[in-house]
């Protein structure tokens, strides 16, 4: 694959400003990233090495004035449906992780001729009373590695810990995790479940259901809440031993391999 | 200058070892563990005798406020107690500071209740518009952080007009549509009643009450010295937006305890002020500011403050004396001549014309809350109520009030 570029597409003639990477050659795909923010990782090198990779910064955190420009998570959808069309992808596959997985799901019910496949991995956007979803927006760092990772001692939770030592590098690093979660927050507050349940039925895409078997922060019971609902796509479901809510860090190669099947299936 | 006394309606018997046991005092503290609806009912009403003592002992103003799971003051509405204050006080201004904006809906609400204090009260009441903290708001109540200013501002707007327009009139919001807004009772006070803001310190509602010419009040537990430079920054905004320097433009909360000497002050009131700092300030990390609750501004400007060494403010006085809490202000306290001093220098160094006294704090008894409310007007107000007064007028007080000379000490 070659080097990740930006690209600033204009939507509705600049009224909103989003940062757009993008990397490798093949057919297209959109990640879709969670409340944390976008970090190009290890995962996204895998895809680009056979697919056209191209992961949008949700509204607001690169440009903070665009997150005011979009009311509700309708105006969210539509926006995604706008940004394909200036990327120039017609009905790409669509990976969303998290937060991500959630919008990934809205798009794809919205107008199920907008997505070709779409893989959800470990989607927030449905409550059960019986497993509830964790407050990721609340949680002091300790307990959000216990509740993210598989093995909190392990080298990927320890590097998600990691903050910078410079001062200035660590008040930028903080800036952006505290608006990530603003940004994305505005429609997940203060429960996660905003009606997807009501229209996730429409989903008509090839689907592939990912989750972290250790997943404290959505627990993997929620896998089956998806599957369950998406009644007229083919849906295929791993949990994955070993990973939490970051599986794409824990188990990379396994997810890696499992997602760029599903693609060229 | 105006001297108005603030309760928080706290618990006044948490256990000992309530910090080390419970994760927040605020938000998610377990109610069946730690209080008695009964015992709950002698708070209430000890804090709403104390309240009309103030007006009995001619205080300026009372007020109260609202917070919402939150053992250090459980008032979820305001104006629940400012009725009972309305109907059994005289002379006092009813500083409602107040009830919440974003979590209030339909925002008339605010309107109609703050219309019928002003009404019973025969044009007493002054209406804080509160922007609500992160825990209430967002975290009691479900407000998505990023909207809280928005929607802030929208019943702000709707607040006012449904006051002062004539006509029925269709409200057209991005959060509340309403199309017959026509509120019943308006009230007494024309056009309204005076506009105060409570702040923490965010340079967006410095933009805000400077726009509309209302009253900024700093609400800060941390005492007068800690609020120096903020409210150097708010006078300096003042002056930027070209409007004088009238003292009465800003507020200011004060912790004080009086006592008959310095030495009796330290006797009566030292456990009382490590209650409240040590239990009722035990606000879980996490509850203080959810991410969105600061736009992007406030947050790049707070995140280089805390940088500069700010962050080790909160929870240093875990092992203070009185001593300590004195010196460093959080607290004004000591016999009568003591407290007039330390007033005095606090007032001027901020720059401050509606002053209001927390009077109760923490466990305090209600004996001990009476007699500091009797010590602070009798002995102590009477040397500091003349403050600003040959300069400038209060064009942020009820105008019914302003000429009345209160009971007990005229």
């Amino acid at each position: 694959m070659g080097a990740v570029v930006e690209e600033f597409p204009k939507i509705r003639d600049g009224l909103l400003n989003p940062k757009v990477l993008k990397a490798g050659e093949g057919p297209p795909v959109v990640f879709l990233h969670g409340a944390g923010g976008l970090h190009w990782d290890g995962f996204l090198d895998d895809l680009a090495s056979e697919f056209t990779v191209y992961a949008p910064i949700h509204p607001g955190l690169y440009d903070p004035d665009d997150i005011r420009k979009i009311d509700t998570l309708w105006d969210l959808v539509l926006y995604h449906y706008d940004l394909f069309d200036e990327l120039g992808l017609e009905s790409p596959a669509v990976i969303g992780h998290s937060y991500g997985g959630m919008l990934a799901a809205e798009i794809a019910a919205t107008n199920p001729a907008s997505v070709s496949k779409l893989v959800l991995m470990n989607p927030i956007g449905f409550w059960l009373d019986e497993h509830p979803v964790l407050d990721w927006t609340a949680m002091s760092p300790d307990a959000l590695v216990k509740a993210l990772f598989a093995d909190p001692e392990g080298e990927f939770a320890k590097g998600f810990m990691q903050v910078p030592e410079d001062e200035e590098e660590f008040q930028e690093f903080t800036i952006a995790r505290t608006w990530a979660i603003a940004c994305t927050s505005k429609f997940t507050w203060p429960i996660p479940d905003k009606g997807l349940k009501n229209r996730i039925y429409r989903v008509s895409a090839p689907s592939l259901v990912v989750w972290g078997k250790q997943d404290a922060l959505v627990p993997p019971e929620y896998a089956k809440e998806f599957s369950d609902r998406m009644v007229n796509a083919k849906v295929r479901t791993e949990i994955l031993d070993g990973a939490g809510h970051m599986p794409q860090f824990e188990q990379r190669e396994r997810v890696s391999g499992l997602v760029k099947e599903f693609l060229k299936s | 200058m105006k001297v108005s006394m603030f309760h928080l309606m706290p618990h006044r018997e948490l256990p000992d070892d309530f910090e080390d046991r419970y994760h927040s005092v605020w938000v998610d503290p377990p109610w069946s563990e730690l209080a008695d609806p009964e015992r709950v009912g002698q708070y209430y009403n000890w804090t709403l005798d104390e309240l009309i003592h103030a007006d009995k002992m001619g205080m300026d103003g009372i007020c109260v406020n609202e917070h919402h799971q939150n053992a250090y003051g459980f008032m979820p509405n305001p104006n629940v107690m400012g009725s009972v204050l309305a109907r059994s006080t005289e002379n006092a201004a009813l500083v409602q500071m107040g009830a919440t904006l974003p979590t209030t809906h339909p925002p008339v609400r605010i309107a109609e209740e703050y219309a019928m204090l002003d009404c019973i009260s025969g044009g007493r009441l002054i209406a804080g518009m509160p922007l609500g903290t992160s825990a209430d708001a967002n975290f009691s109540y479900g407000i998505p952080p990023i909207v809280q200013r928005e929607r802030y501002r929208e019943a702000h707007d709707l607040i006012v007009d449904a006051w002062t327009r004539d006509e029925v009139f269709a409200f057209n919001g991005k959060y509340t549509q309403l199309r017959y807004v026509n509120v019943w009772p308006k009230p007494i006070q024309k056009p309204h009643p005076p506009i105060w803001v409570p702040g923490g310190g965010s340079s967006s509602t410095w933009d805000f009450v400077c726009e509309k010419n209302y009253c900024y009040c700093y609400l800060s537990y941390y005492g007068n010295i800690f609020a120096t430079k903020i409210m150097e920054r708010f006078w300096e905004r003042v002056e930027q937006n070209g409007l004088d320097a009238n003292p009465y433009r800003a507020g200011f909360l004060q912790l004080v305890a009086v006592s008959e000497t310095d030495a009796q002050a330290e006797k009566d009131y030292e456990k009382h002020i490590q209650y409240f700092f040590n239990k009722c300030m035990a606000v879980a990390p996490e509850f203080q500011a959810a991410p969105g609750y600061q736009d992007y501004k406030s947050l790049v400007t707070r995140v280089k403050q805390l940088s500069g060494g700010r962050a080790d403010q909160m929870g240093q006085w875990k092992d203070w004396k009185f001593k300590d809490f004195v010196d460093n202000q959080y607290v004004i306290s000591g016999g009568p001549a003591s407290v007039v001093d330390q007033l005095k220098d606090a007032v001027k160094r901020l720059r401050v014309g509606n002053l209001m006294v927390l009077l109760h704090i923490g466990s305090m008894p209600h004996e001990l809350t009476l007699k500091n409310i009797e010590l602070l007007s009798k002995e102590v107000l009477p040397h500091v109520r003349d403050m600003w007064d040959d300069e400038w007028e209060n064009h942020w007080w009820p105008e019914k009030l302003k000429t009345r000379v209160p009971a007990a000490v005229g």
